[in-house]
């Protein structure tokens, strides 16, 4: 059983790496980049976002959205899961407005440390895509912690180590037309390539 | 008139949603290992962006501000479900080969910044050029990396083979990273690396 779980968190941060192989959260990620500092804030910001929402989204679809999910209101065979999207993206605006509110009051050194970040994960879609792939992949509640936690991990260790990198770009002498956003390109590229190694690993 | 051509052919070269201003570049990865699946993703992207920014446009004067991001999201959200809703009617094998992108067009950068950034200061009119003229931007710089991808990765374009590969009996020895994930990132550096070349201006300052 534990191992079960176990295989799913490595999955769900090295082999399905949301970044790097499904290429989720793109926009933020090579955004927000430049410095390592930052990066640990956003990388955290988006495991608690992550962590919370997908469960959140599970009981959502469990309990309402799925066919048959409405039993208990004496609505059977009723299938909601075409309103999906507008729920998943509505629980997670919610949230991170929630988020918001309780870290200002009870944590303001952590809200203040994730400042501006915090609001901009409504349209991460590493976040939107976890609920997504959730749904798709039929996870029950406590797989959808566990890939919750992590696969925003995953999308955090991507975001620090691409940030480690482009700091010691500045050493480097890049044709101009590669410039920034040119350069920044080929190291997600080469990094790809290198957590594809982790594919195929069966545990 | 020169308005609304600038308007609907800028974002094709000179500010190329995705190269220049980095934005929705999450689905533009993902989708282009195949030319078909990155045809209907444009097209989709295209429809949604029109459609939400000629919307957001008719309804600006009406929505407050404090509450103009949930406004245009479901305005997003509910065209996203009647794109995917109509893929699975009538496209149900591409539907599944484009799993969770579709709805997560909705969180596609390039959506809500032409609603914030265009369609809340333009007339309708305009709004909607704004978005064909991003969504054909998008589309551009997806169709020549779903291009080079699906050719040299398998040989075949739309599913006709043009380069009859080995495994087949062929002489063309397929690519086969082309047909994984990096090599849609090479690609899009690349295509940067071109345009920015060729339109100097766009080159970033060295930081």
């Amino acid at each position: 059983m534990i191992e079960h779980y176990l295989s799913l968190f490595i999955k769900s941060i090295f082999i399905e790496n949301m970044a790097l192989a499904f290429f989720l959260g793109m926009c933020t990620f090579l955004a927000v980049s430049k410095k390592v500092d930052t990066a640990v804030g956003l990388g955290i910001a988006v495991i608690v976002v992550q962590t919370i929402t997908v469960p959140a989204n599970n009981l959502i679809y469990q309990y309402l959205l799925k066919e048959g999910a409405l039993f208990w209101l004496g609505l059977e065979g009723m299938d909601l899961t075409f309103i999906g999207l507008i729920c998943y993206i509505g629980v997670i605006a919610a949230m991170v407005q929630i988020l918001e509110m309780v870290l200002d009051r009870y944590f303001p050194a952590l809200y203040n440390a994730l400042g501006v970040f915090l609001p901009l994960i409504t349209v991460n879609c590493a976040i939107l895509g976890g609920s997504l792939f959730m749904v798709e992949r039929d996870y029950n509640f406590a797989e959808s912690i566990v890939f919750g936690f992590g696969s925003g991990t995953g999308w955090a260790l991507a975001l620090v180590a691409l940030a480690g990198i482009r700091e010691k770009m500045k050493y480097a002498d890049v044709p101009p037309g590669l410039r920034g956003l040119g350069i920044t390109f080929m190291i997600v590229g080469l990094m790809s390539m290198a957590f594809m190694a982790f594919s195929g690993i069966q545990l | 008139m020169t308005r609304a051509r600038d308007v609907l052919l800028d974002p094709l070269f000179n500010k190329n949603p995705i190269g220049l201003q980095i934005l929705g570049i999450c689905s533009a990865l993902a989708v282009t290992s195949k030319l078909e699946t990155v045809l209907v993703m444009a097209l989709a992207v295209t429809f949604v962006i029109a459609f939400s920014n000629l919307s957001v446009s008719l309804i600006r004067q009406q929505i407050p501000g404090s509450i103009r991001i949930i406004v245009e999201m479901t305005i997003i959200a509910t065209l996203v479900i009647i794109v995917d809703q109509f893929l699975k009617a009538y496209a149900f094998s591409i539907s599944k080969q484009l799993s969770v992108f579709v709805g997560l067009i909705i969180t596609n950068c390039i959506v809500l910044g032409r609603a914030e950034a265009f369609a809340m200061k333009n007339s309708p009119g305009l709004s909607f050029l704004d978005g064909i003229g991003n969504g054909l931007g998008y589309s551009l710089v997806l169709v020549i990396v779903g291009f080079f991808r699906e050719l040299l990765g398998a040989g075949k374009l739309l599913g006709t083979v043009f380069l009859p590969t080995t495994s087949d009996g062929g002489w063309y020895l397929a690519n086969g990273l082309m047909l994984l994930p990096p090599s849609a990132f090479f690609i899009i550096g690349l295509l940067i690396w071109a345009l920015r070349s060729w339109k100097t201006d766009q080159i970033e300052e060295d930081n």
